[in-house]
């Protein structure tokens, strides 16, 4: 399966990834590659497999409902490149 | 040309735990921004996922109120989109292998027979932040608390033809998962948030049409406002020649119209993938028992039972079960004072007309349901008319004390001294002879009716305090000598 440089751009779209134009030609191959792998193990007769979901053959843990985060928001805005009122600020977002 | 709505909806509720789904974070609502977001929830990375047990009970315990096929074995799922208040680029959701399968509830419609909607799957997620679009000098603001709140969104099959039973249907899971307590249903804080798919076809036509998605109703009336305009506009589209366009619209309350948000050409591509952080949730015999001990009975059962052991009617019993403190409220008066239907009376009647002036919900109701249960039981024993109980329970609600007090302190005990009542009844018959005449002239069947004035009037000069059964047959006797 070949990708056309149409299906780059939105792939790199959906990933918020900036790409060149003259690095398309080379993703093309590389991704088509990595599709046409794909391919070769779809060809396996899987019908009698449970789709894996992990490596790891573990069922998941889980935790009590107990509150345990302590409130740390003057740090953690600290990192931030920009906050007010204890908000973070991002650029304006508008739907 | 006849048309036919086709409407499923995607309900999101908040579930009532105390810490996020994936993290030790509080999820109280309503503290300072940013105040219970952890490293966690702002998506830094090495951090880890551990989910919350509760979460996954109520999933249980949602499961078994809908009857639902539970999956021994689900899995959790990363839903890819870009937008700030979402800090790890994804959604933790489950797609493939959602926990709960399928299910139905019933709905009561109008002309009153039951309709059973399916439920194709309810999955485990996460809440995302809150952006705040005022004014920071052009920017947005973001407020992590609510990101990582569990949510259990509840799909429905396509299965409802109006908005009125798109509402029922909402409101039936309302009133499930609030009962089980698994959502403390507060729609103005978003615990409870409506997503519906509308489409319309021409009656008769199996297939189904193009659907918008109406997004984030969080009340019940706007969410039949939002369906019934929505399909207005559809049809309308339709007959001037065109086609609807498959996209998510917004519903403006104020406008009292929908709005396209997104179109399909930007249609999202989520590119779901098992979330390798976390491995598959299994839940055994053990667990699905645990979770599921102290289920209380469902309003369905309470329903039924309240009709079959009761004596309810249907509409009466649907009343006393819209919601969990409701029917244990109504179940306490029964049991205090023995009387069903008088019970029912009083508690759809007087109770509720009392709440409403007040603006309470029946959890803050300054009357005890043992209180009122007294207070009929006194009606019940003849130590007050039903009259004289309203005023007992108007003294009650202000706080003045227990029944038996009030009617001590007010002198309303019920006067059932013949001598008395006698009295008073003479005093009637004596004021009144053109009326006393008119009923000795009257037939049989016609005197019972007439025999009411005479009632009025001796009640009156108790002030209301007379037992008006022996005051009847006083008068009475009276009357035909």
């Amino acid at each position: 399966m070949s990708l056309n440089a149409d299906d780059i751009q939105k792939i790199a779209h959906l990933a918020r990834l900036a790409v060149d134009e003259d690095e398309i030609t080379s993703l093309q191959r590389d991704l088509s590659n990595i599709l046409d792998l794909v391919e070769q193990m779809q060809a396996v007769d899987t019908s009698q497999v449970r789709p894996m979901a992990h490596p790891l053959d573990m069922p998941q843990r889980l935790r009590p409902d107990e509150v345990t985060e302590t409130n740390q928001r003057e740090r953690y805005l600290r990192n931030a490149p920009a906050a007010e009122n204890g908000l973070f600020l991002v650029p304006k977002v508008i739907e | 040309m006849q048309w036919e709505a086709v409407i499923g909806l995607e309900i999101h509720t908040q579930l009532a735990t105390k810490s996020k789904i994936f993290s030790g974070s509080s999820t109280a609502f309503g503290a300072e921004p940013n105040t219970q977001a952890s490293l966690l929830d702002l998506g830094m990375p090495g951090t880890l996922p551990v989910l919350n047990r509760r979460a996954v009970e109520f999933a249980v315990r949602f499961a078994k109120a809908i009857d639902a096929e539970l999956a021994r074995r689900s899995v959790f799922a990363r839903k890819n989109y870009f937008y700030p208040d979402l800090p790890k680029g994804y959604q933790i959701s489950q797609f493939e292998l959602p926990i709960v399968g399928r299910g139905h509830v019933e709905i009561l419609l109008e002309d009153g027979s039951l309709k059973t909607i399916g439920v194709t799957r309810a999955h485990l997620e996460e809440d995302a932040g809150k952006s705040l679009h005022e004014d920071f000098h052009g920017m947005t603001g973001i407020d992590l608390n609510r990101a990582g709140t569990p949510l259990l969104e509840i799909v429905s099959e396509p299965d409802m033809r109006s908005a009125r039973e798109a509402v029922a249907y909402a409101r039936k899971i309302y009133q499930i998962v609030t009962w089980l307590g698994i959502c403390d249903g507060n729609m103005q804080e978003g615990s409870f948030r409506c997503d519906a798919n509308v489409s319309v076809r021409p009656r008769g036509d199996e297939e189904l049409g193009t659907r918008t998605e109406l997004k984030n109703i969080n009340s019940f009336r706007f969410l039949e406002r939002a369906i019934n305009y929505e399909i207005e506009r559809q049809i309308e589209v339709i007959e001037d020649g065109g086609s609807i366009v498959q996209e998510t619209r917004l519903y403006d309350a104020e406008r009292d119209e929908t709005r396209s948000m997104r179109s399909k050409e930007e249609a999202n591509d989520y590119r779901y993938f098992p979330d390798p952080d976390l491995l598959p949730v299994v839940l055994d015999d053990d667990f699905i028992a645990e979770a599921t001990r102290d289920m209380p009975e469902l309003p369905d059962q309470r329903r039924a039972r309240f009709e079959s052991e009761h004596g309810l009617s249907a509409y009466d019993a649907s009343m006393l079960t819209a919601s969990r403190a409701h029917a244990d409220y109504y179940e306490a008066v029964v049991a205090a004072c023995g009387d069903a239907k008088l019970a029912a009376n009083w508690v759809m009647g007087e109770l509720a007309a009392a709440l409403n002036k007040a603006s309470l919900e029946i959890e803050q109701c300054p009357v005890s349901a043992t209180g009122l249960g007294e207070l009929l039981g006194r009606i019940l024993d003849s130590t007050i008319s039903g009259k004289i109980a309203k005023q007992v329970f108007e003294a009650m609600w202000a706080g003045e004390g227990s029944a038996d007090e009030v009617i001590e302190a007010k002198g309303l005990k019920q006067v059932t001294d013949t001598g008395a009542l006698a009295g008073w009844v003479d005093e009637v018959i004596a004021a009144n002879p053109e009326q006393v005449a008119n009923y000795r002239a009257a037939e049989a069947d016609k005197r019972k009716k007439m025999i009411g004035f005479f009632v009025g009037q001796v009640m009156k000069k108790s002030q209301g305090k007379a037992n008006p059964q022996q005051v009847n047959e006083l008068l009475r006797q009276r009357l035909e000598e």
